[in-house]
């Protein structure tokens, strides 16, 4: 990491702050998250999960698919990182997933075997609370965190987490209820849209999701909205729709 | 416990108004009450606790404005602790009108899965204040019996309340991803798609996430000779 420029930290954390602007959507805010994170430390991929009201993590945004694949594997095994960080509220740095089989011994070689190396997680927590994880993994174990990267990757962690706390109304301490629970639910509306696609075009879920992004960046809207209309109607967006 | 509060309820109720009765006894509420709302523009209450939730329900379909129509259209809750705070501006009309009937909180949790919506469950309360981080989380718990009893209804599925497991929300994204492969081979709305995978699930007696699982992987689908 000691190639990024001090303007370019500076963008990425005004960025990472920047929850306050009208057309604020959270899950666009996170994906931008892991992008950013993922940049940061040039790892293969980054995702970030967050906690619902039972305490329960939920994948929200990954920099890519296989990434999304390993901690939906990592939530469904109740082993790894992104766990290990949310529970402890303590960062989990530069594991080498080779050497970590008895540490998760399921969730390490799945991981190996998605093509990481290395693994680091940071929770998102603000005093006392913690509200979700980010997950960075390494392609290389030459690539690992030194010294200087791990407290830069827990102030991103820590921006983002007072940025998505005083999203919206403040005064409000259900605000971050109200804006949790859409996004949980449009994560699944965005999985029912992958679905969708994947079958009118005979494509997979993986490939059915890239277009459904590359179609909302292209015209400028909102992941969740492309998505939305996929399921409710799909007509409103001929260039999707089209075998 | 959510179940067992339900279980406790008259017999001779409907499921849905013994949700309404339970939400009211785990919440320390004053009344609840459950509306079935659709995209197309249906509207109705659907079961209340009681006569005043009944009417306070009512309103906001009769002034068109309220925590419940925000939480559809907005397909998040909407969690009012004071009505008599700055929430007055957000429903000029539907606050002072409840406030009058008792109503000092409401708590408005839409009923839904992803895209498919079907309605609200509202919560009221006769003081101000928040919901505890254990209500919310039996709240939450509620809202997701009460969209499992509508699923069902709409197959008129005689099915015991043991709803406990089937919607894992937020953890099985094969499930999700099957509900709108479905919704294309059948060429129906998305909420169907998920009840016409249940009936299967329920008929075939395996779960949920099985038929999921295959769905997504091609092994099983409806619009051939299935």
């Amino acid at each position: 990491m000691s190639t990024v420029s001090a303007e370019r930290l500076a963008t990425i954390f005004v960025e990472a702050a920047d929850t306050l602007v009208a057309e604020f959507d959270l899950l666009d805010f996170l994906h931008m998250l892991t992008d950013r994170a993922r940049s940061l430390v040039d790892a293969a991929a980054a995702g970030l999960m967050l906690a619902d009201e039972r305490g329960r993590l939920a994948f929200m945004a990954g920099s890519d698919e296989n990434v999304r694949l390993v901690e939906l594997f990592q939530l469904q095994n109740d082993q790894g990182p992104c766990l290990e960080a949310f529970r402890t509220g303590q960062p989990v740095i530069n594991v080498d997933l080779a050497a970590a089989t008895d540490r998760w011994p399921r969730f390490a070689p799945r991981a190996a075997q998605a093509g990481f190396r290395s693994v680091h997680a940071f929770p998102l927590r603000l005093r006392t609370q913690v509200i979700g994880a980010l997950n960075i993994f390494g392609s290389s174990t030459g690539g690992d965190f030194d010294s200087a990267d791990v407290p830069v990757m827990q102030a991103l962690a820590d921006v983002a987490t007072i940025g998505l706390m005083q999203e919206r109304t403040i005064r409000r301490s259900e605000a971050l209820t109200e804006q949790l629970q859409g996004a949980l639910n449009s994560r699944i509306i965005i999985e029912q849209a992958k679905g969708a696609l994947a079958q009118l075009h005979g494509i997979s879920v993986d490939e059915a999701f890239r277009r459904i992004r590359a179609y909302a960046r292209n015209n400028n809207r909102r992941l969740t909205e492309v998505a939305e209309l996929i399921v409710t109607d799909l007509a409103a967006l001929p260039g999707l729709a089209e075998r | 416990m959510v179940q067992r509060l339900i279980d406790r309820q008259p017999a001779d109720l409907g499921l849905l108004r013994r949700i309404c009765l339970a939400a009211v006894e785990a919440l320390s509420a004053s009344g609840s009450g459950i509306s079935v709302m659709t995209a197309d523009g249906t509207r109705g209450v659907c079961a209340t606790s009681d006569p005043v939730s009944e009417r306070v329900e009512e309103l906001q379909f009769v002034l068109g404005e309220g925590p419940c129509i925000d939480a559809f259209a907005d397909r998040r809750p909407v969690l009012a602790a004071d009505l008599s705070d700055s929430e007055v501006h957000r429903w000029p009309v539907y606050a002072p009108a409840a406030r009058a009937d008792g109503v000092c909180a409401v708590f408005a949790f839409p009923l839904q899965v992803g895209a498919a919506r079907l309605g609200v469950m509202d919560i009221f309360r006769d003081r101000v204040g928040p919901l505890s981080g254990t209500e919310m989380q039996t709240a939450f718990t509620i809202v997701e019996v009460t969209v499992e009893a509508l699923l069902d209804m709409q197959h008129e599925l005689a099915r015991d309340g043991d709803g406990a497991a089937v919607l894992d929300f937020g953890r099985h994204a094969e499930l999700f991803q099957a509900q709108g492969m479905v919704m294309m081979q059948l060429g129906v709305s998305i909420g169907e798609a998920l009840v016409r995978m249940r009936a299967h699930a329920y008929a075939e007696n395996r779960r949920l996430e099985d038929v999921a699982r295959d769905i997504v992987e091609r092994r099983l689908r409806w619009d051939g000779n299935n």
